[in-house]
């Protein structure tokens, strides 16, 4: 069953009104009859986690919002940059009601005045028509001035970024907004904070695929979401599949299903009958890479069980590769993308990705050395934690553990 | 023209500066404005979004060099931009964008004489699973292959011929 993925059972869903005859906004009106507080339980029982990537729980997010202040914002992350991620673009083009009425239930759990809608700038179109939904909420009094006759007033605005990666930074994104570089801050003050948030105010930064389970939550509880996936990990996850698999795409399917089930019963196999999987990449560029094991094709998705595994489901972008593909090459690819997105602030990573691509490309070229890879290997694990935010970890990723599981791939390149 | 003062836009440039808590927060909104009306983001540009936004023009130029999707020089009349980051290149995006410069004759970043395409890769797009693609002028043209390519460069020659 879709909670995310509604498009692909109900044509036109992205009419609002077909969108409010299939229970669209319920879980608004219910909302505005609690109190901020009660809402907040509600989906902090509902145990549902960040799903940007870091998995934080949600209502426990949201609670750290100081009631007592008389500005508040949301801000939703709809960057969607990470390599192998393009589950928010769906949710949006096919579902954007659910999107909003999300937000607008996180709006008004933290009593904000208004949600900022950050899209990354290709996203133009999406922008345009979430702009057009917001109209056409106006018209029915879903948005704006005393939302519903509840006496609540919140303003619904999308904000276009224009290509970089790190604005999928909270605190980055933050920047970008105010119209400044888009750089990481210093924390504390974190953004739930006085002086951290939106123009030093305090706010929630979710992600879209977040924002968009908590209609569900609100109209059919706490309980029902949580019957749906593992003890730590609740609900549904959108996993995006591609690489070397026939079927790729997104695939919403609840947590704790396993990759086994995920990469051949949904997404058909390996692309090739006669290459098997050799390792996947199981959240993007940014997570540690694993062997596509048996053990690891039995584990189940969620964050408690990935962890096993030494890696992260994260914002589950998972990609496939088969046994043709060289290890050293993955490095040298996702390193260029962190390179090119290190947004320059902090010198371990700014310094750091340029090295790493620099000697990743010699050792590619059959110039390299056994110490090279040790090098790299080196300056990756000092790059590791000493950054501002955590692309400096997430550009060390790539390096530390394609060296430490496939470390023939790089033994291949170089010279004795 | 110019941005200022151009029926075009005033609209658009009001509804960007009423969104906002400060004035500062518009300037990437409008750098896309200026984007539109000159093509790139010249010094003409840079010089009205620092006036409405009563910015220092360094102060504008230095967003403008942060992102990517402002083109600090003029581009083709179609600007391809093919993503090769790691699932594309899975796919034979890396392939398939060699062939694109090669078909055009152009090096990477590179524009054709006659002023048409300009080629360059990109990081990820958010499309996938649907490699190899590209964005022509930020609209996503998905699953290409040499083929289909072929005929989308000859669409947009002869759009661009039937426009004179």
């Amino acid at each position: 069953m879709h909670i995310l993925l509604r498009g692909r059972d109900i044509p036109n869903i992205k009419q609002l009104e077909v969108y409010e005859a299939h229970g669209g906004f319920a879980g608004l009106r219910k909302s505005l009859a609690m109190t901020p507080a009660e809402v907040i339980d509600v989906v902090k029982a509902s145990g549902l986690r960040g799903r940007g990537g870091a998995g934080f729980p949600t209502g426990v997010k949201w609670s750290f919002i100081p009631q007592h202040e008389p500005i508040k914002y949301v801000t939703v992350n709809a960057d969607e940059s990470e390599t192998g991620t393009f589950k928010d673009r769906e949710i949006m083009e096919e579902n954007p009601y659910q999107l909003i009425e999300g937000s607008l239930i996180c709006a008004y759990a933290i009593q904000a005045k208004a949600v900022y809608i950050y899209l990354r700038g290709e996203f133009w179109d999406i922008g345009d028509q979430l702009d057009a939904c917001i109209e056409a909420m106006r018209e029915k009094n879903l948005v704006g001035q005393n939302i519903l006759g509840s006496g609540y007033d919140c303003e619904v605005y999308t904000h276009l970024g224009a290509g970089a990666y790190i604005c999928g930074e909270e605190s980055a994104l933050l920047n970008s907004l105010e119209g400044y570089l888009g750089q990481p801050r210093v924390r504390p003050p974190f953004p739930a904070q006085k002086g951290g948030g939106l123009y030093k105010e305090a706010t929630v930064v979710n992600n879209v695929e977040t924002l968009a389970n908590v209609p569900f939550i609100m109209t059919e509880g706490a309980d029902a979401f949580k019957a749906i996936g593992t003890e730590q990990s609740a609900g549904n996850k959108i996993y995006c599949v591609s690489g070397h698999v026939k079927r790729p795409g997104n695939y919403e399917l609840p947590m704790g299903t396993t990759f086994r089930e995920l990469l051949y019963e949904q997404a058909g196999g390996p692309l090739h009958d006669d290459r098997p999987f050799k390792a996947m990449l199981p959240s993007g560029g940014s997570g540690p890479i694993v062997p596509l094991t048996d053990e690891v094709l039995d584990t189940r998705m969620s964050y408690e069980d990935c962890a096993g595994i030494g890696t992260i489901i994260g914002s589950a972008s998972i990609i496939i590769m088969d046994e043709t593909v060289d290890m050293t090459w993955v490095a040298s690819k996702v390193t260029k993308f962190f390179k090119h997105e290190s947004c320059g602030k902090c010198t371990p990573c700014r310094e750091g990705t340029y090295w790493l691509d620099k000697v990743i490309d010699r050792i590619l070229d059959g110039r390299g050395t056994a110490d090279d890879v040790k090098r790299i290997a080196d300056v990756a694990e000092n790059m590791a934690g000493t950054t501002l935010c955590a692309l400096g970890d997430f550009a060390a990723n790539p390096i530390i553990h394609t060296i430490r599981h496939f470390p023939d791939d790089f033994a291949q390149h170089v010279q004795v | 023209m110019a941005i200022i003062g151009n029926p075009k836009y005033a609209a658009r440039i009001e509804r960007h500066l009423a969104k906002y808590e400060t004035k500062r927060s518009a300037v990437m909104p409008l750098l896309y404005i200026a984007q539109e009306e000159y093509g790139w983001v010249n010094s003409e540009g840079i010089g009205e979004v620092a006036q409405l936004l009563n910015l220092d023009p360094t102060q504008v130029k230095s967003i403008a060099g942060f992102y990517t999707m402002y083109s600090e020089k003029p581009k083709g009349k179609y600007w391809l931009q093919v993503c090769t980051d790691l699932p594309c290149a899975l796919q034979g995006a890396d392939v398939f964008h060699a062939w694109l410069k090669d078909e055009l004759g152009v090096a990477e970043g590179g524009t054709t004489d006659d002023g048409l395409f300009t080629v360059e890769h990109v990081m990820c797009l958010a499309a996938c699973d649907k490699a190899p693609m590209l964005q022509c002028n930020f609209r996503y043209v998905e699953e290409l292959d040499q083929n289909k390519m072929r005929q989308l460069l000859a669409k947009w020659r002869s759009e661009a011929n039937g426009r004179g």
